[in-house]
């Protein structure tokens, strides 16, 4: 099968280029191994600290709405996080101070939200913090398998409920300025956080749960089908293996399910994340990459790679693939001439494009303008 | 180096990193709070497993076997198989009368087809149903495929002579479902290929594929039909022909299941066995063509089977109807119907299997289609007796639209 751009990873990075494409007229394959980091989405885009007008566009017409406000965010922890560009559940604050008296609300059976380390850190600062389990009759069906008690099954319930939980709260409320919830809400009802807002007669403030991320979902399936409704081909549960090259040009990918049956385009993609999302294996010689046998920027002594001290700055986490400045990969220090490599699996070896959702944005939006760019001859 | 290759666990279980994400995809999860959901019955409890068999967990039968949580995990973990694995280990209950007549699909196909008209008209009773339901706790809402009067087989006994005649030839294992219910699709087949000058052959002999005896538990059957199976497989793969099939799972059973549940080495023939649909792309793509109907015109919004997705092929039956003059497509969202087979004529599953479908039954009425076209005959059933829209293989639709002289 034939077309303009194969992409292999198909999570924020690959799911950027890929509607951006699309978008352009170009047919495209996106090739996706699982879900991806969006799991895991804080709901922040780090390190990006424009609000680039292609990015909120792309975002708005996904039907994701977000909103740019430069100062910090509430961590599950109590503490603060500079953000900038998030999606609207989440409440950014010009300084790392959210009110005076806040009233933490979870649900009782739910073990993915800490209230009391939460209230712990807040307290530090010199706020009043309250912490109430909702008992909810429509959570105890779920509670029968507490160890699936998770966000998202939650996040399915309150979809249908969330008035309740409102009327729960107004009646639980004394003289708090702020509401903090588990980020639960809006997993297909995407409207259910601000109605939540626009229902409390106090300042709501979301906070992350551990995975999965709820609006981490919700952005990765509207991602997705706005994707497909361009007319995009996402191969889910599928993983690229191989690939067929010559004179530094991708040819075709093969993949684990499409056997003999070759993926072929004019230009490819690999986004296939860092170390958790298998675009980076390691063993105890060398870190590699394992489609296309990339260079990998690392240092030579496996010694060096990491720091004994565990909490401390990883070195490994920064190593990546090598590029080239239009982020062709490079193989034995030469670049592909049509492969470009974006997103987690350039690690910190592109500083000008920064970490996490920043990188993987701005890396997407620089290798399509590179595909887009007409010919010079 | 090839340290991690000595490290492999089995069905990859140790790759699980807990991210949870298989929960967030599992049907069975969303409905019915007595399913331990994917990773608790998948990795985490084969840890406990390992150590003593007492931590199995008789809840694993509400497991459909769908894999999304396969096809959802970042880190290759073969969660359904896990799972199917450690029923078919730890539980050594003899399966129930009901569940081996429910998996005998052959023994009833060469039962009820000599008098399918009256095995048709008696399973449609209610009475006959309250009956099944009291005695066998088969559901007396399911409502059962009807059988043909005459199988596939022997239809294809009185065409071989034309078969042959075509220099081309493929064999075709159409399953117990085209043999005993709905030889209209394997005649379908039979025209599409032919009018791409191929021609259609049986395998020696073949046998049910086994999947509904594999979630059944019945091993010592499931094994003798593999065994069997492949053998067929051989004999055909040895003539250099390729094997083409119409039913996603009876093809994810044939290639994948056998060696991962059953052990069976399929080696030989495993990439040999292809989806009709992937077969007929992959000649058009080579340049061969079809003569469409010029007035032809569907409505068509096609759902992708479980184990479709799994298999990783949708996108060939995706692209063959886009491909037909006069289809108006729509690709429904990547939802699960919830039969899985036996599992919803089972009476404890009826109402889960009803509550997971409404996911896809409620897209099928938005779009409102002509036809829901689909690559599985138990979603088939699924669709017609929940939604009342009629479901069609994408061969049959691709037959239908394709002139009949060539």
């Amino acid at each position: 099968m034939r077309f303009n751009t194969v992409i292999i990873g198909g999570g924020l990075a690959g799911l950027t280029a890929g509607i951006t494409l699309q978008k352009a007229g170009r047919s495209t394959a996106i090739i996706s191994t699982g879900q991806n980091a969006l799991y895991f989405f804080s709901g922040s885009f780090e390190s990006l600290e424009e609000a680039p007008q292609r990015i909120t566009d792309l975002f708005t017409e996904a039907g994701i709405g977000l909103h740019y406000n430069p100062g910090v965010r509430l961590m599950p922890m109590g503490t603060f996080r500079k953000a900038v560009l998030s999606l609207e559940d989440i409440s950014l604050f010009p300084e790392p101070k959210i009110g005076n008296k806040a009233l933490i609300v979870s649900f009782t059976g739910y073990h993915d939200f800490f209230c009391s380390f939460l209230a712990e850190g807040l307290e530090k600062q010199g706020m009043q913090c309250r912490v109430k389990l909702l008992n909810l009759p429509e959570l105890e069906q779920l509670e029968k398998s507490p160890s699936e008690m998770r966000s998202v099954q939650i996040a399915r319930t309150m979809d249908r409920i969330w008035e309740t939980v409102v009327r729960e709260i107004r009646i639980l409320l004394r003289d708090e300025d702020t509401v903090i919830l588990p980020q639960v809400f809006g997993l297909k009802d995407t409207s259910v956080p601000s109605r939540i807002r626009q229902g409390v007669p106090a300042q709501v403030v979301f906070t992350g749960t551990l995975p999965p991320s709820v609006p981490g979902v919700r952005t990765q399936m509207l991602l997705k089908r706005r994707y497909e409704l361009l007319g995009g081909t996402y191969l889910m549960g599928d993983e690229a293996t191989g690939a067929h090259v010559h004179n530094k040009v991708v040819h075709s990918v093969v993949t684990q399910n499409l056997g003999n049956h070759f993926l072929e385009a004019d230009n490819f993609i690999l986004a296939t994340g860092g170390f958790f999302s298998k675009g980076l294996k390691s063993n105890p010689f060398e870190i590699s990459e394992p489609v296309f046998d990339l260079d990998v920027e690392q240092a030579e002594d496996r010694s060096d790679w990491y720091n004994p001290e565990f909490m401390r700055e990883q070195p490994y986490m920064k190593y990546g693939v090598a590029t080239d400045p239009a982020l062709h990969a490079l193989s034995g220090g030469e670049p592909y001439k049509n492969l470009f490599a974006i997103g987690s699996i350039l690690g910190e070896t592109r500083p000008d494009l920064g970490t996490g959702g920043g990188l993987a944005l701005r890396s997407a939006l620089a290798a399509v303008d590179e595909i887009l760019k007409p010919d010079e001859e | 180096m090839k340290l991690q290759e000595y490290t492999l666990s089995t069905h990859n279980f140790e790759e699980c990193m807990k991210c949870t994400v298989c929960t967030a995809y599992c049907p069975v999860l969303q409905v019915n709070p007595l399913y331990p959901g994917p990773k608790q019955a998948g990795p985490d409890g084969e840890r406990l497993r390992l150590k003593d068999p007492f931590f199995f967990n008789y809840a694993l039968k509400y497991c459909l076997n769908c894999k999304r949580c396969e096809v959802a995990c970042p880190s290759g973990v073969k969660v359904a198989d896990l799972i199917q694995s450690a029923r078919i280990k730890y539980d050594t209950s003899p399966p129930k009368w009901r569940d081996r007549l429910l998996a005998s699909t052959d023994f009833m196909g060469s039962l009820a087809r000599p008098v399918a008209p009256i095995a048709n008209a008696v399973t449609g009773l209610g009475v006959t149903r309250s009956m099944m339901d009291a005695m066998f706790k088969i559901d007396h809402r399911r409502i059962f495929p009807k059988y043909s009067p005459y199988s596939f087989e022997f239809w294809m006994g009185r065409h071989e002579k034309e078969q042959a005649a075509f220099s081309e030839q493929v064999a075709y294992f159409h399953g117990c479902y085209v043999n005993y219910n709905y030889p209209r699709l394997g005649k379908d087949l039979v025209k599409v290929l032919n009018a791409l000058g191929v021609g259609v052959q049986l395998l020696e002999k073949e046998k049910c594929c086994g999947i509904a005896m594999i979630t059944n538990r019945m091993m010592k059957e499931a094994t003798r039909n593999a065994n069997h199976n492949v053998g067929a497989l051989a004999k055909a793969v040895d003539k250099g022909l390729m094997v083409i099939t119409t039913s996603s799972t009876c093809t994810l059973t044939l290639r994948d299941e056998y060696p991962s549940l059953l052990g069976v080495d399929n080696s030989g023939v495993r990439d040999f066995v292809m989806m009709a649909t992937r077969y007929i792309y992959e000649r058009l793509e080579k340049g061969a063509t079809l003569r469409f109907k010029s007035d032809y015109h569907k409505k068509v919004a096609y759902h992708t089977p479980c184990h479709m997705e799994k298999l990783g092929w949708g996108i060939f039956s995706e692209k063959l109807l886009r491909m037909i003059p006069g289809v108006e497509f729509t690709m429904l969202d990547s939802a699960c119907c919830g039969i899985a087979g036996t599992y919803g004529f089972k009476r404890e599953n009826y109402e889960a299997s009803q509550a997971i479908g409404e996911n896809l039954f409620t897209q099928i009425r938005a779009v409102d289609p002509e036809v829901v076209a689909c690559d599985c005959e138990t979603c088939k059933w699924q669709i017609e007796m929940s939604t009342g829209y009629t479901v069609m293989n994408p061969i049959s639709i691709l037959a239908e639209a394709i002139e009949d002289k060539q």
